[in-house]
């Protein structure tokens, strides 16, 4: 094989792992807004439900409406600014406790306590997605032969998710 | 009378709202009724004997920005112990719109209910899910209580229903009584307000100082209040730097001397009044008052006849006022005088017995306050969050 057919060969197959890695990222991108999405309808939920004071309901309809209606560049703010009221409102787990006990709050707790969980989760594989695919894109050959087409530079998405602690420590 | 007051913000942090409160509270213990604040605190926090901690607020994102707020089951826990402690004829909630202790206490509490809303401007975005949340507590308020016209207007857009208005109360004596300062007299003008925060207008006040100093080079400027000083003067050309002077931040006595010294206050806010409780101030030192016609302010000075009106955010329209003023003593005299007159109205001696006419009225004919039975839960968990702290 000549050197010039070898590089070739390489470079095909570079494009397809870096086509492979865009995709990963398209899905796991996906996977975290639907998650962020349930999250922010859970807690949109409970703040409506009346099972909470009205003070904590306003604090937490209000960060998980901004949250659904934020703007790309605003997103990860809002994201966690949920995430801050969501611990500030069930800081304490008797708060936990009250949700439970309310008719239909045992299905609210675990919903809430599943999307507070799931969200760090598929952050994390977004975030690992799109480190292999900036990894790659990196690589001089993948710059100067611009394998990489048009598709925009693939940007991590920083929030703060750290759950409440009271839900947290409870099994799902 | 036992009364009940809840303060929405820490009591360790100075406000107008907690002055407010502190005064009232002082008021009613001086004419014998029994009077407990219940109010967010630091577990460590020095409280008057009056005031009962409702335990640390906590700082949440909301509204942008960061606010620190009670809610959540401890804090309502501790609101129905106080309301089952206290066994109050009435209790007084303030600012119940926002999600903090007064809403909080709103929601737990049943019986004769008055609250005040001292904000005029709540959130702008209308929004279905808070509002009928909000609505829910706000019913039980069998009396409502708004600081000023302004405040009455935006309560009755926002939220509907009516209140009557009564403004914040003033001691005018302890104004009246302050030894001028000679220091701070002679062709003397008069800021009071933070000066890092834009809406009290300082800068507005340092763009008109050029035109002053023009006209009356032996002008100079006071300023007291918390902020950056150099960065405050740094708009102003170097040579007329020395002719303002900051005093930091002053204590309750050096206020009133400071604004029985001046020849003319100066309030260039630019926005976010809904009273004015600083101009009720000067007029009780008898200072002059110059101010942006800002809603609030108009009212407070009696449409600009007890105190004159600028338009607001014009530093052109503010100089040559303060150099109209200041070179017209005798318009400067009459000024002193219907100011002296017009405040009288704000003093405590009259607020106080409107807010205690709005108790009787609330009162007359209906159970003492209790704390409300919480339907969300059993018996045996309302009692549990009786019991615990």
């Amino acid at each position: 094989m000549s050197r010039w057919s070898r590089s070739a060969l390489y470079l095909s197959w570079t494009a397809g792992r870096l086509d492979r890695l865009h995709a990963r990222i398209d899905a796991s991108r996906a996977g975290l807004d639907a998650q962020l999405l349930r999250r922010a309808s859970v807690a949109q939920e409970l703040a409506t439900s009346g099972v909470l004071d009205p003070a904590a309901s306003i604090v937490l309809y209000e960060a998980a409406h901004a949250a659904r209606q934020a703007e790309e560049e605003q997103r990860e703010v809002a994201e966690s600014e949920l995430s801050q009221a969501l611990r500030a409102v069930f800081a304490e787990p008797q708060q936990v406790e009250a949700v439970r006990e309310a008719p239909g709050g045992e299905q609210a707790t675990r919903e809430l306590t599943e999307a507070v969980r799931r969200v760090p989760m598929a952050r994390r594989f977004h975030n690992d997605s799109v480190r292999a695919a900036r990894a790659l894109r990196r690589h001089r050959k993948v710059r100067w032969f611009r394998l990489a087409g048009h598709a925009p530079f693939p940007l991590a998405f920083e929030m703060d998710d750290e759950p409440p602690a009271a839900l947290a420590d409870r099994p799902a | 009378m036992r009364i009940g007051i809840v303060c929405p913000y820490s009591w360790d942090v100075p406000g107008g709202v907690q002055f407010h409160i502190r005064d009232l509270a002082e008021y009613f213990i001086r004419l014998g009724h029994e009077v407990s604040v219940l109010a967010p605190a630091d577990d460590d926090t020095p409280l008057p004997p009056y005031v009962v901690s409702a335990g640390r607020a906590v700082p949440v994102p909301y509204n942008g920005s960061v606010a620190r707020l009670n809610f959540g089951f401890l804090s309502a826990a501790r609101v129905r112990r106080w309301l089952h402690d206290g066994e109050f004829d009435v209790i007084h909630i303030h600012e119940p719109a926002s999600p903090s202790l007064g809403l909080l206490a709103c929601w737990a509490a049943q019986g004769p209910i008055v609250a005040t809303f001292h904000t005029s401007n709540p959130r702008s975005r209308a929004m279905v899910a808070a509002y009928s949340i909000l609505q829910a507590a706000l019913e039980k308020i069998s009396a409502r209580i708004a600081v000023s016209e302004y405040a009455r207007r935006t309560l009755v857009e926002h939220l509907g229903g009516d209140a009557v208005v009564i403004p914040n109360g003033v001691d005018v004596d302890f104004f009246v009584r302050a030894e001028p300062n000679p220091e701070w007299q002679g062709d003397t003008i008069g800021f009071i307000g933070r000066i890092d925060e834009p809406r009290k207008g300082l800068p507005v006040l340092m763009k008109a100082l050029p035109k002053i100093l023009a006209e009356r080079p032996q002008t100079r400027l006071l300023v007291a209040g918390r902020g950056d000083e150099e960065e405050a003067v740094e708009s102003l050309p170097a040579e007329l730097r020395p002719r303002v002077e900051f005093l930091g931040m002053v204590s309750d006595e050096d206020k009133a001397r400071l604004l029985r010294s001046v020849d003319l206050y100066v309030a260039p806010n630019t926005g976010g009044e809904s009273f004015g409780i600083i101009l009720v101030e000067a007029m009780s030192a008898g200072a002059p008052v110059l101010a942006s016609d800002l809603d609030a302010f108009a009212q407070v000075l009696d449409r600009g006849a007890a105190g004159e009106l600028f338009a607001n955010e014009d530093a052109d329209a503010l100089a040559t006022a303060a150099v109209r003023l200041l070179g017209d003593p005798a318009r400067l005299a009459e000024l002193r005088e219907r100011g002296s007159a017009h405040v009288r109205r704000f003093d405590w001696s009259t607020v106080g017995a409107d807010i205690l006419s709005v108790y009787e009225t609330v009162t007359s004919g209906t159970a003492a306050v209790a704390a409300a039975y919480d339907e969300r839960a059993t018996g045996l968990r309302a009692r549990l969050g009786l019991a615990r702290d």
